[in-house]
């Protein structure tokens, strides 16, 4: 597994303190079933602006479900979801992305055959010109896309470049940008780092932490401790549909996020297995 | 927005012109065009040397027009993912509505055309749609509306005319005019067909809609990663019948302008021609998964098709090797595109 032990723990300005703000984005007893299978468990969480949120868990904990309730693929069965405290109800994703709440998905966010500055805008094309005569605003399009890239730290020689030619990192940036730049509010990750190195995974973890500078309110969803507690300001920690822990960025050491995930005793017993097999 | 330094990865080298260049999807189909060319202009200059003259340029570039017509829009469609396999009975079925309509029922010629063109793009939207609403492969779609109206198009004139063929339109009221608009000749005493001019046009105006609209980008999106696109908002439906329904009207032109042209159209017209305009799109550089491709290379892929059935006449050859010259040609092509493309692309990570 990754880790960042070389890494020192960066000192993040401190977020708005509780209470001061209303959350961008809020769960109440949010239950959802599927059938009979019971998928998420009374689940209240907010995510405040300017500040970044860490859902963890592992395989199966529900963090997936949880995702498509925030940006609006489905509907809480029970409870209510809140957008900057108002209880709100989206029909689509179209509907949270209206709200400003973007999702990037892990590898459904970028067309790879595509130029840098075509996915950057792409569903957002400027236009100039007159019916019929209105055609994509190429200079416009490029400079902007340039321009916010570099905002987020990021060089891109040549925008006319497939996405696809680009690193995993990188591309992660693209897609992130792009969310940033249309007016999110909220930007929810969808395990941006899993598939990286350690390296490319310390980019797009950069990344986050400018969107936090912009204000967004940064929901990062991972089941890698090490990436959260980096960036983190609130921990949410999902097991089995249920929420299982709530930290905050103050009173939580890493260790003790890893410990949670994977349920201290068991991790232990599993060294104790592991040495007793012979190592 | 101020200037923010950041320093550029060492590793990377800038662009060079060459990989610009070798990105262009139509640079394989151009190579071979050229080639294809010198060659049939070096096998007929021993014997008549028209190949290279106006006069010969004016007869292959008419036989690719009536491929160009059809294989831009089937290029499009290829790069937003999808084929048409019903692009060339379409061009039969529409010459036959037109003629029909005009000769059976009276109808004068322009309202006829109107009828048929709007025919045209309902057959479209029934294809896009049923792809669609059924999410099976194009592939079968298309295929299945190939067969229906190519029954369709053999019982249907039998049935009116009591022959496999529609013919007199050329009595019809309106008939010279719209032979004027689809079927006339330019340029004394080379005579080029208009069919030339629709083609070069159409070309035009794809290749801008491809690249300087909002259309165009979406396009590239919904075959590139159809998930990817509607995550951006692309309307991906939209996109994609409109698609068909541009191909289905493309192939009621080449229909229109094959009526006017020869007064009468047989049933069967048309029909083997949907891999004609798929092979003029594949070789010129459009991926068969979507994504990638362009008007310019279906145009490109058209002209060698025109220049291979006029130049193997000229230069004196069987023109029954046509069709083995072709699946050299595809196969060579594909080839090379696709190592140009893996080269563009460069070591991927």
């Amino acid at each position: 597994m990754t880790t960042f032990d070389e890494i020192p723990e960066p000192d993040l300005p401190p977020p708005p303190a509780a209470g001061t703000v209303v959350p961008a984005l809020q769960l109440r007893n949010v239950t959802k079933y599927f059938g009979s299978v019971l998928a998420l468990r009374d689940i209240s969480l907010h995510v405040d602006p300017g500040t970044v949120t860490c859902v963890l868990g592992d395989n199966g904990a529900g963090k997936s479900t949880l995702i498509k309730i925030l940006s609006g693929v489905h509907q809480p069965s029970e409870g209510d979801l809140l957008v900057n405290g108002e209880p709100t109800s989206f029909g689509s994703p179209r509907a949270a992305l209206g709200a400003g709440i973007a999702t990037v998905f892990q590898d459904l966010a970028t067309v790879p055959l595509m130029s840098v500055w075509r996915n950057f805008f792409l569903g957002n094309e400027p236009r100039r010109g007159v019916w019929p005569l209105r055609f994509l605003d190429t200079r416009t399009a490029k400079r902007t896309c340039r321009e916010e890239l570099l905002a987020m730290g990021i060089d891109i020689r040549d925008l006319e470049q497939p996405v696809g030619t680009l690193s995993g990192g990188e591309r992660q940036a693209v897609a992130i940008s792009r969310a940033v730049y249309f007016g999110a509010k909220v930007l929810i990750l969808d395990e941006p780092t899993s598939a990286l190195g350690v390296r490319q995974s310390g980019v797009v973890l950069k990344y986050i932490l400018q969107a936090r500078e912009r204000g967004i309110a940064v929901v990062f969803i991972t089941h890698n401790p090490h990436h959260a507690h980096l960036v983190g300001d609130r921990f949410y920690l999902l097991n089995r549909g249920q929420m299982t822990h709530e930290f905050e960025r103050a009173t939580v050491s890493r260790e003790d996020l890893v410990k949670a995930m994977s349920g201290g005793a068991e991790l232990e017993a599993l060294a104790h297995e592991l040495e007793g097999s012979g190592r | 927005m101020a200037e923010v330094s950041v320093q550029a990865d060492e590793r990377l080298l800038t662009t060079s012109r060459l990989t610009r260049l070798l990105r262009r999807p139509e640079l394989g189909a151009l190579m071979g065009a050229i080639v294809i060319y010198i060659m049939f202009a070096t096998a007929d200059s021993t014997r008549n040397g028209v190949f290279i003259t106006i006069t010969g340029t004016a007869r292959w570039t008419d036989y690719a027009s009536g491929v160009g017509i059809v294989a831009v829009p089937v290029a499009l469609l290829m790069i937003a993912g999808e084929f048409d396999l019903s692009s060339g009975v379409m061009v039969g079925t529409s010459g036959l509505l037109c003629g029909l309509l005009t000769t059976e029922y009276g109808i004068p010629m322009w309202p006829a055309i109107a009828l048929t063109f709007a025919f045209a793009a309902g057959i479209g939207l029934i294809n896009g749609w049923l792809v669609m609403l059924t999410g099976l492969p194009s592939f079968i779609v298309t295929l299945a509306m190939f067969f229906s109206l190519r029954g369709i198009n053999l019982g249907v004139t039998k049935a009116l005319t009591d022959t496999v063929r529609v013919a007199g339109v050329d009595d019809v009221d309106g008939f010279d005019s719209a032979a004027k608009v689809f079927a006339t000749t330019l340029w004394e005493p080379y005579n080029y067909r208009i069919s030339v001019v629709w083609w070069i046009g159409i070309t035009i105006v794809a290749t801008i809609v491809l690249t300087k609209t909002r259309f165009g980008n979406w396009i590239y999106a919904v075959g590139g990663d159809a998930n990817a696109a509607r995550n951006a908002g692309v309307p991906v439906r939209r996109t994609k019948i409109t698609l068909f329904m541009m191909t289905s009207m493309s192939a009621a032109l080449v229909g229109i302008i094959s009526l006017t042209r020869l007064h009468s159209m047989q049933a069967g017209q048309g029909i083997g021609d949907e891999f004609t305009f798929i092979i003029a799109a594949v070789v010129g550089g459009c991926l068969l998964t979507g994504g990638f491709g362009s008007a310019i290379g279906a145009s490109i892929g058209a002209s060698i098709i025109g220049m291979a059935f006029i130049g193997i006449s000229y230069a004196g050859w069987n023109t029954d090797w046509t069709w083995l010259f072709l699946g050299v040609i595809l196969f060579v092509a594909v080839l090379v595109n696709t190592l140009i493309s893996k080269r563009a692309a460069g070591a991927k990570r």
